[in-house]
Order: structure tokens, then C-alpha cells, then sequence
């Protein structure tokens, strides 16, 4: 039996395809021609996001449901694509003045964007590993592509030894899983674990916790969070804010349907789990991302907290979580891939101005970036009426729902300590004075572009979030 | 009537946005433009809701001007406001008060652009706070509330400011946080008890939740709005925020934004929870007390006037919550009545400290002395105000206290007397401070040439004096209108739900597997 269906890998092919002419084309350009490649990559993701629009709806499979295109697939992907787009567009600019290589950086970007599309995708724990994988080892150099600065340079080595790491517990998990149910397809899995009056091998369980910590270790939960903070802050910045954004997205997106539904059975046993995985990272991050003086290392920090709302919503489970679980997501990615394009914007000349001292000060002489960030911030804080605050609400909604009360009343009390280092910056921003590099800040238009659209998705999901509740409804539950 | 797509109460709202938005297409260095335009917009904010009180009928007790639109409906969350006897004179109090700090804040010379386009903000989250009746749209405004006034506190404020604003920030947020989680549940109760999934606060109404969960649903309400009004313990942000807030920020602070905690009690904690509210009434009543002696034994010993008519707020406002908390029609009209009262007295204080400190830099009372003679309109306005505070009959404030008193005696005699001494303490510190500011030797030879009040400032007393004056001598309008929603409000909590009524919903609820 032939299974040439090859609709289900359209949107990742049509990024790895754009990746490849931009490497291409990198071989006969001379190097001020290179910024043309910004916009061959941005008209790959433009024609991707067509496609998606195209295929919305449709349900189908390939290689044997291996991978699947549905709309939760469909919703990723245009997530992932709004934030490569976001990403390159902030670094036109900045990779010029650090010396990467604009050829391979833009490549790498899309490689790195196809690989999320496909953990999305992904209905078989291989084709889910192989897709991690193509994202990872992008993003690992991505991280180090910055060869003047040592502190890239680290951040890669950690990134990539803890990943390498990380990947060793998920693959121990998936043979395992493997051997108790014979076969990686989760529809299988799933119907093994359905399969009433089975009793379940010890390594079958056992399995799947290890399956859990990969999963955890890729989300940056407590406690397997310790590379990011200096990951975060060695990698360039744009790349800090695909991998805040998106990377975490793509491990979200994968966790929604291989471990909240495929693999719901395992519910019972992971529940206590996740609930402290939940309370720590959620505690931790707030807890350390107050003690920071770096605004980039806070928003790590502060990145790390987030996947510890996400992860309530993973602890209430599919029926009221999946919902908040994607419309956060979707407004998680607004404010913080904008609030790392405004810490971008404050590069110049190959260095980095990171510090709140260095932000003092920003909101009077650069009023659009002041208010930016001070939309970013509200909305991470989780003020209304903006993105954050509709998220949050819908989060907690959710737990209350379920019974989780507790796990919402938690989490208020962890907002509640986010907002003492957001309203930080406001403070250096808007009551504070002086701040290094004042005179040349932030002069790249695309920048800017980048800055304002993350600002109207900020203001938008929080005003008037019906359609994306419903779009983010539609898309999760298109989960076979 | 309205020839506006948008309703009368959405079109209050609407008007001090537009302002700020017009706001930002004005030049920065044209500041008497930005200021003119900011004046316009809360002169014509103040019109309409002269206008809304037109149409106001006063003999009604429900809602009124009510409009509803969908805003995630799959969710039951829909934008409704309307207005009330209770509501609307609190609004009216916020647009009379705008426009006067817009005049009182003439005298900011710096970023005055984003100074005008914060308070215009603050004005719409304040008046949506007060005519919100869906749960959700009400915590959007309470909160949003917040932003404007952390910068107007921590940019244009004292040399503490940071720290106060943020002070500011982070109390009221840990109450409101979890009144969050509990507007959640309730919708939530709401929803598995009756089917309807909704965060309408009228239809949420009718829900009576077992005791238990009101009492916590009720803790949750209260604390955010004790921390708010501020009650006793929870108010150690107030004298920090008032003194650091530029004077048209404490105009406002003391003014309106407290007021929204005691009407947060009145329309939502209170009626809401009704068997939990009547059993911690006497426990509020007793915070209510200590707030009233506390404020003012430690604003006695004050030597800075701004922090001496800070604690007077708590004082002030303690009498509010034992009018509210002692539950009948006489102490709840004099609770709201002195809601107002407390609004107009103390912000003209606030704006004759600011006037003065603009004069001199310093606020301390041990620097002034012997003003009369130089300072004659200034002492004599002050004079006033300062009856007003303390409540001296035909005035404004003795009207709410005395309806207080009566109301609240009924109840609590022991407690309404200790009540009472804060009024005698209230005159000795008011009286003592004026004695030391304005009578006595010209000690210090600066004030000497100190100028008395200009046009502007007079201008913009005289509204307040009038207003003084006219509700200590004829308060009657005013309560003839709150009079039937505040009857209203009392029956919600006292009527009793036949049990069974709750227990059959109860029933209905767990047949269908929910």
C-alpha cells in the first residue's frame, strides 16, 4: 500500500523549500545585495501563511497518519510563521551590525521554523522526535551564530549539551513506549491504553514519565529549567525571542496533542506530577525574575513563569484546558516576542544594552518604544485589557472550572509577584534618568514594523478576543 | 434619546478617550493647547453626565440607562452598564472633580502631554468602574484604573514616588487578584446552578450560595475592596500614595478612587453575599471604629498638612463603612452621602495644600503661621472647607455624619459612640492645624510676600464652596434620589430565600451530571 498523500507536509515543505533558495541565492550574492534574502524568506512565509489559510478545515493525514493537517496543525503553523516573520524583521537590522552571516542566519531561521511546524504536526513519536530535532539543532546554532561575543558562544554549548540531554530521557521514553505497545503511532498507542483490562507494563509507565521530562526539559519547567536564563541572555537577541516564543510553542503545541490528548490515559499517574511542575515553575520564575538586573535574563526568567500558567492549563486537561492552553499561547507570543524586539532596539554597535539602568529614561526620548514596552509589560503583568489579562483569565477560568481552585488562586498570588519586576521597567522607562547609548537608539524601520505588530496583536486579543477564542476553540478540539 | 451609535453611559465613557487620543495630535511644546483641550474634554464629560442626570428618574430603584452588547458571548461576558441612585451621583462627583484637577494641574510644566492623556484615562476607568454591571467589564475598569494613577504618582510625584506608586500598585492588586478568582467561581456556581452562563451582575444576583462559599466569595470581594477604601490594617499605601501624588493625583486618590471601594461593598460584596456580609458586619463595624479614632489620632500628630488630610481620609472613610455596615436606610444614604461629601471636602483641601506648596515647597505646618494677613481669600476658603471636613452644621459633611450616627446607633450604640469622639477628634486636629497654619505671629519672614489665590484658583474653589454649601443646607435631592435603589439594595439583603428554593436548584443541578 502506497501512501503518497503528500498534502499534510505542504506548510513545512514550502519553509524548508524557501530555506534552501535562500542559501542558494546567499552563494551569488555579494554581500550588500544580502539583505534581499530577508525578503525571500518573509515571501516564503507569506506564501505558507496562504496556504495554511487554503487548507483550513480540511483533515487529513500522511504516511499512514504519521503526520497529520488539522486545524490545530494549521493554527501553529501560522503562529510559528507570525513569529519567524517577527524575528526576521528585527533582524535586519541586527544581524548586520553583529557580523552574522545573513545567508545562514535567515536559512537557519526557516529550518528551525519548518521543524515546529512539523512537531505540530506530528502523529507518530518518531516523526515528533525527528521534527524536534530539525527545530533544536537550528536553534542551537542560531544561538552560537554570534561568533564575536563568547557569551553566544557558551550559551550554544549549554543549550546544546542540556538538549542533547533532554533528547536522551524523551528517546529512552519513546523505546520504552515502543516496546510496551508496539509501535510509535499514537493512534495505536492510544487505543493500546484504551483498551480496557489491559494491565500496563511497569516500563510502559516509567516510559512515559521519561517522555514527561523531555517534554518539560523543552518547555523550561521547574526544576528543568536551568539553561535557560544563560541561553537566554547569551543568544542573540532576536533568536532569544524565537526560542521564548516559538520554540516554546512548538514544545506546547506537541504537548497538547501527544501528552494532553493521545496520551490522556497517563492523566492519573501524571497528575500529581504536573501539579507540582506546575506550582514550581510557575513560583520559581516569578521568584528569581525579580532578583534580575537584566531586563533580557528577566524576560527569561519571566518566560520561565509563563510555561508555569501554560502548564495549568495542562494539569486541567483537555476538556476546559485546551482552549486557554492556545489562546495564551497566542498571546503570550505577541507580548513577548514585541518586548524582545524592544530590548533588540536597544543594541547598537555590537553591544548589548540590556540592564534596567540601560532602559532609564527610554519612555520620554523614544515615546513609541516607551509605550511599546509599557504595553508589554501591563500585558505580561496580566493588566486588562490587554492580551495577557484575556489569557490569564480564560487560564484560570479554566482551572476554576475543573475544580482546580487552589491551582487558580496560586497562580493569582504568582501575577501578583510578576507585577513588582514588570512595573521595573516602567519604573527605569518612564521615572528614572539617563541610560546608556541614548543618542542612537533604535533606527531600523523593519524594527519598528516588527515592534507595532506585536503591539496591535497585544491590544487586539485583549479588546476584542472573540475570534481568536473561537479560532483557538476550532483548532484544538480538530484534534483527532 | 441618544442620536449616537453609542448609548448615553458608553458616550461618558467614550469622552475623556477621545480627549486623550485628540491629545496626541497636539504638539508637545503647546502645553496651554494640551491643557485647554484636556479642560474641554472633562468640562464636556461633566455636561453629559448633566445631561444623564436629566433623564434620571428619580423615583425608580433599578437600573437605568442600561445598555447591553455582546463581547464574547460564548463566554457569557457582555458590556453592560447602567446607572443607579447610588451610582450616579458618584459619577457625578468624578466629572465635577476632573475638570477642576485638569485647572488645578496648570501649574506641572514638565511632560504635561502624557500627564492630561494619563488623567483623561483615569477618568474613563473610573466612571466605567462606577456604571459596569457585568463582573468581568467591572474588574476590566478596576484595573485599568490602576495604570494611569502609577504614573501619575510615580512620574509627577514627591521624591518618594517610586516607591509609593508602586506601594500603590501592588496592594490593591494583591485584593483585586483574588477577587478575580472569585468573580470566576461565582460565574462558575452561577452557571452549574442555574444553566445560564453569564457574568451579569443582575442576574447574578438572585444566586444565594450557601453560606460557606459566600464567605469566602465574600472575604475574597472585601479585601480588595477593604485595601481600596482602605479599612483599618490595609491602609498603609494611603498616606504614602496621597503625599508622593501631584496634587491633582490626591485630588483624585482622595476624591473618587477610595469612593470606589466603599461602592464596591455597597454594590457588589454586600448584596451579593448577603448572609456573609450580615454576619461580618459587626467585625467591619468594629474596623470601621478603630479607623475612625486611628485616622485621627495619628493625623493629629502630623506635621506635614498633606499626610495630616491623608489620615483624615481614613477617618472619613471609616465613618462611610460603619454607615454601610450598619445596614439601614438612614446609615447607608448618610454612607453615601458622606462618600460625596468626603469627595469635595478633601480634595479642596488637597487643592489648597497643593496651592500653598506651590507657593512655598513645603507643606510642614511648623513652616507656616500668620497667614490671615497676606493669604486672606486662601484662609477664609480654607476656613470653610475645613468646617466642611470637620462637619459643622449647614454644612455638607455634618448632614452624612449625622445620618450616620442616627442610622448606625439604632444598630450599634456602643460602637456608634465610640464613633461619635471622632468627631470631636476631628475638629481638634482640623482646628488645631488651622490655628497653627493661618492665626498666630508671621514667624517666618518668607511668607511675607506669599501672593493670595489667582483667578484660576479661585475659579475653581468657587464650584466646590457652592456645592459645599448647597449640600449641607438642602440635602434633600440628593437622598430623595438614592432613596429607592438604596431600598433596593437593603432587600436584597434581607429577604430570605425560602431554603428549599436553593436546595431544589441544588438538585436540579447534580440530575444533569454536571
Amino acid at each position: 500500500m502506497t501512501d503518497a498523500n503528500l498534502v499534510p507536509l505542504l506548510p513545512a515543505a514550502q519553509v524548508w523549500l524557501t530555506a534552501l533558495v535562500v542559501m542558494l541565492l546567499d552563494l551569488f550574492l555579494n554581500e550588500q545585495e544580502k539583505g534581499f534574502l530577508a525578503w525571500i524568506s518573509l515571501l516564503g512565509l507569506a506564501l505558507c501563511a496562504g496556504e495554511t489559510m487554503i487548507l483550513w478545515g480540511s483533515q487529513d493525514t500522511a504516511f499512514r497518519s504519521a503526520i497529520v493537517l488539522d486545524n490545530f496543525a494549521l493554527f501553529f503553523t501560522q503562529l510559528f510563521i507570525g513569529v519567524a516573520a517577527l524575528t526576521i524583521l528585527s533582524s535586519i537590522h541586527y544581524i548586520k551590525e553583529t557580523k552574522i552571516h545573513e545567508g545562514e542566519f535567515y536559512a537557519l531561521v526557516l529550518f528551525a521554523t519548518g521543524g515546529m511546524i512539523l512537531m505540530a504536526a506530528a502523529n507518530d513519536l518518531i516523526v515528533f522526535f525527528l521534527a524536534l530535532e530539525t527545530m533544536s539543532i537550528a536553534v542551537y546554532v542560531l544561538t552560537g551564530m554570534w561568533r564575536a561575543s563568547s557569551r553566544s558562544s557558551e550559551a550554544a554549548m549549554k543549550y546544546f549539551l542540556m538538549g542533547a540531554f533532554a533528547t536522551g530521557f524523551l528517546l529512552y521514553g519513546i523505546a520504552l513506549m515502543y516496546g510496551a505497545t508496539g509501535s510509535t503511532n499514537l493512534n495505536q498507542i492510544s487505543a493500546y491504553l484504551l483498551e480496557p483490562a489491559s494491565d500496563w507494563p511497569v516500563y510502559l509507565v516509567g516510559g512515559a514519565f521519561l517522555v514527561l521530562i523531555g517534554f518539560a526539559f523543552k518547555a523550561g519547567a521547574v526544576p528543568f529549567h536551568f539553561w535557560i536564563p544563560d541561553v537566554y541572555e547569551g543568544a542573540p537577541t532576536p533568536v532569544t525571542g524565537l526560542m521564548a516564543v516559538a520554540v516554546k510553542a512548538a514544545a506546547f503545541a506537541a504537548w497538547a496533542r501527544i501528552l494532553m490528548h493521545k496520551l490522556a490515559p497517563f492523566d492519573s499517574d501524571w497528575a500529581s506530577a504536573l501539579w507540582v511542575l506546575c506550582i514550581l515553575t510557575m513560583t520559581v520564575g516569578n521568584l528569581l525574575a525579580i532578583t534580575q538586573s537584566s531586563v533580557k535574563r528577566m524576560l527569561a526568567y519571566s518566560s520561565i513563569a509563563h510555561a508555569g500558567y501554560l502548564l495549568i492549563a495542562l494539569v486541567v486537561g483537555e476538556e476546559w484546558g485546551g482552549l486557554p492552553l492556545l489562546f495564551y499561547l497566542l498571546a503570550y507570543a505577541c507580548m513577548t516576542a514585541g518586548a524582545f524586539a524592544v530590548v533588540t532596539s536597544l543594541s547598537e554597535n555590537n553591544r548589548t544594552h540590556e540592564d534596567y539602568s540601560d532602559f532609564a529614561g527610554l519612555g520620554f526620548k523614544r515615546p513609541f518604544l516607551g509605550m511599546a514596552m509599557s504595553l508589554f509589560m501591563l500585558s505580561l503583568a496580566g493588566f486588562p485589557p490587554l492580551a495577557g489579562f484575556t489569557g490569564k483569565f480564560y487560564i484560570f477560568r479554566s482551572a476554576v472550572l475543573s475544580g482546580h481552585t487552589p491551582l487558580a488562586i496560586i497562580g493569582v498570588l504568582n501575577s501578583l509577584l510578576s507585577v513588582v519586576y514588570y512595573l521595573r521597567v516602567i519604573v527605569s522607562m518612564y521615572m528614572e534618568e539617563g541610560g546608556a547609548g541614548a543618542k542612537s537608539w533604535g533606527q531600523s524601520p523593519y524594527l519598528y514594523i516588527a515592534i507595532a505588530l506585536a503591539v496591535v496583536g497585544t491590544v487586539y486579543l485583549g479588546i476584542v478576543p472573540a475570534k481568536a477564542l473561537e479560532w483557538s476553540r476550532i483548532s484544538f478540539f480538530s484534534i483527532d | 434619546m441618544s442620536a449616537f451609535p453609542l448609548g448615553d453611559l458608553s458616550f461618558l465613557l467614550a469622552i475623556p478617550v477621545v480627549g486623550a487620543l485628540a491629545l496626541m495630535l497636539v504638539p508637545r511644546r503647546q502645553t496651554q493647547a494640551l491643557f485647554f483641550l484636556a479642560l474641554i474634554a472633562g468640562l464636556a464629560d461633566f455636561v453629559w453626565s448633566l445631561i444623564i442626570l436629566s433623564q434620571f428618574d428619580g423615583s425608580k430603584g433599578e437600573m437605568q440607562l442600561v445598555e447591553r452588547m455582546p463581547w464574547m458571548p460564548n463566554y457569557g461576558i457582555q458590556y453592560i452598564v447602567g446607572i443607579d441612585g447610588i451610582s450616579l451621583f458618584l459619577v457625578l462627583l468624578t466629572t465635577f472633580l476632573m475638570p477642576l484637577a485638569i485647572l488645578a494641574s496648570w501649574s506641572v510644566k514638565d511632560r504635561v502631554k502624557e500627564y492630561l492623556f494619563f488623567m483623561l484615562l483615569l477618568e474613563t476607568g473610573m466612571l466605567g468602574a462606577f456604571v459596569a454591571l457585568d463582573l468581568f467589564l467591572f474588574y476590566v475598569f478596576w484595573e485599568v484604573m490602576l495604570v494611569p494613577m502609577y504614573f501619575l504618582v510615580g512620574v509627577w510625584g514627591g521624591p518618594r514616588r517610586i516607591y509609593a506608586a508602586l506601594k500603590f500598585v501592588i496592594y490593591t492588586m494583591a485584593g483585586s487578584l483574588l477577587m478575580l478568582v472569585a468573580i470566576i467561581y461565582l460565574a462558575t456556581r452561577h452557571a452549574q446552578l442555574t444553566q445560564v452562563l453569564t457574568f451579569d451582575l443582575l442576574q447574578i444576583y438572585d444566586l444565594r450560595l450557601p453560606f460557606n462559599e459566600q464567605s469566602w466569595l465574600f472575604f475574597a470581594f472585601a479585601l480588595s475592596f477593604a485595601i481600596k477604601v482602605p479599612v483599618f490594617p490595609f491602609h498603609t499605601w494611603l498616606p504614602d500614595a496621597h503625599v508622593e501624588a501631584p496634587t491633582a493625583g490626591s485630588v483624585i486618590l482622595a476624591g473618587i478612587l477610595l469612593k470606589l471601594g466603599t461602592y464596591g461593598f455597597l454594590r457588589f460584596a454586600i448584596p451579593l453575599f448577603p448572609d456573609a456580609a450580615l454576619a461580618a458586619a459587626p467585625f467591619f463595624i468594629v474596623l470601621a471604629v478603630i479607623g475612625i479614632i486611628y485616622g485621627a489620632v495619628v493625623a493629629m500628630m502630623q506635621a506635614d498638612i498633606k499626610k495630616l488630610v491623608a489620615y483624615s481620609s481614613v477617618s472619613h472613610l471609616g465613618f462611610v463603612m460603619l454607615g454601610l455596615f450598619a445596614l439601614n436606610m438612614q446609615s447607608v444614604q448618610g454612607g453615601i452621602y458622606q462618600m460625596l461629601n468626603h469627595g469635595l471636602s478633601t480634595g479642596a483641601l488637597f487643592l489648597l495644600v497643593g496651592m500653598i506648596y506651590d507657593r512655598r515647597h513645603t507643606r510642614l505646618i511648623e513652616d507656616f503661621g500668620g497667614l490671615w494677613k497676606p493669604l486672606p481669600i486662601f484662609s477664609s476658603v480654607f476656613m470653610v472647607v475645613m468646617f466642611s471636613s470637620i462637619g459643622l452644621p449647614g454644612l455638607n459633611g455634618f448632614v452624612g455624619e449625622f445620618l450616620i450616627l442616627v442610622g448606625a446607633f439604632a444598630v450599634t450604640p456602643g460602637w456608634t459612640a465610640a464613633a461619635a469622639t471622632g468627631v470631636i477628634l476631628g475638629a481638634i486636629y482640623m482646628l488645631w492645624m488651622y490655628r497653627r497654619v493661618i492665626f498666630g505671629p508671621l514667624a517666618h519672614p518668607e511668607n511675607q510676600k506669599v501672593q493670595d489665590l489667582n483667578g484660576r484658583e479661585i475659579s475653581l474653589l468657587v464650584p466646590i464652596l457652592a456645592l459645599i454649601v448647597w449640600m449641607g443646607v438642602y440635602p434633600q435631592p440628593f437622598l430623595d434620589r438614592m432613596k429607592p435603589s438604596v431600598d433596593r439594595t437593603l432587600k436584597k439583603v434581607f429577604s430570605i430565600q425560602p431554603a428549599t428554593v436553593a436546595a431544589k436548584r441544588e438538585a436540579g443541578a447534580k440530575d444533569d451530571g454536571r
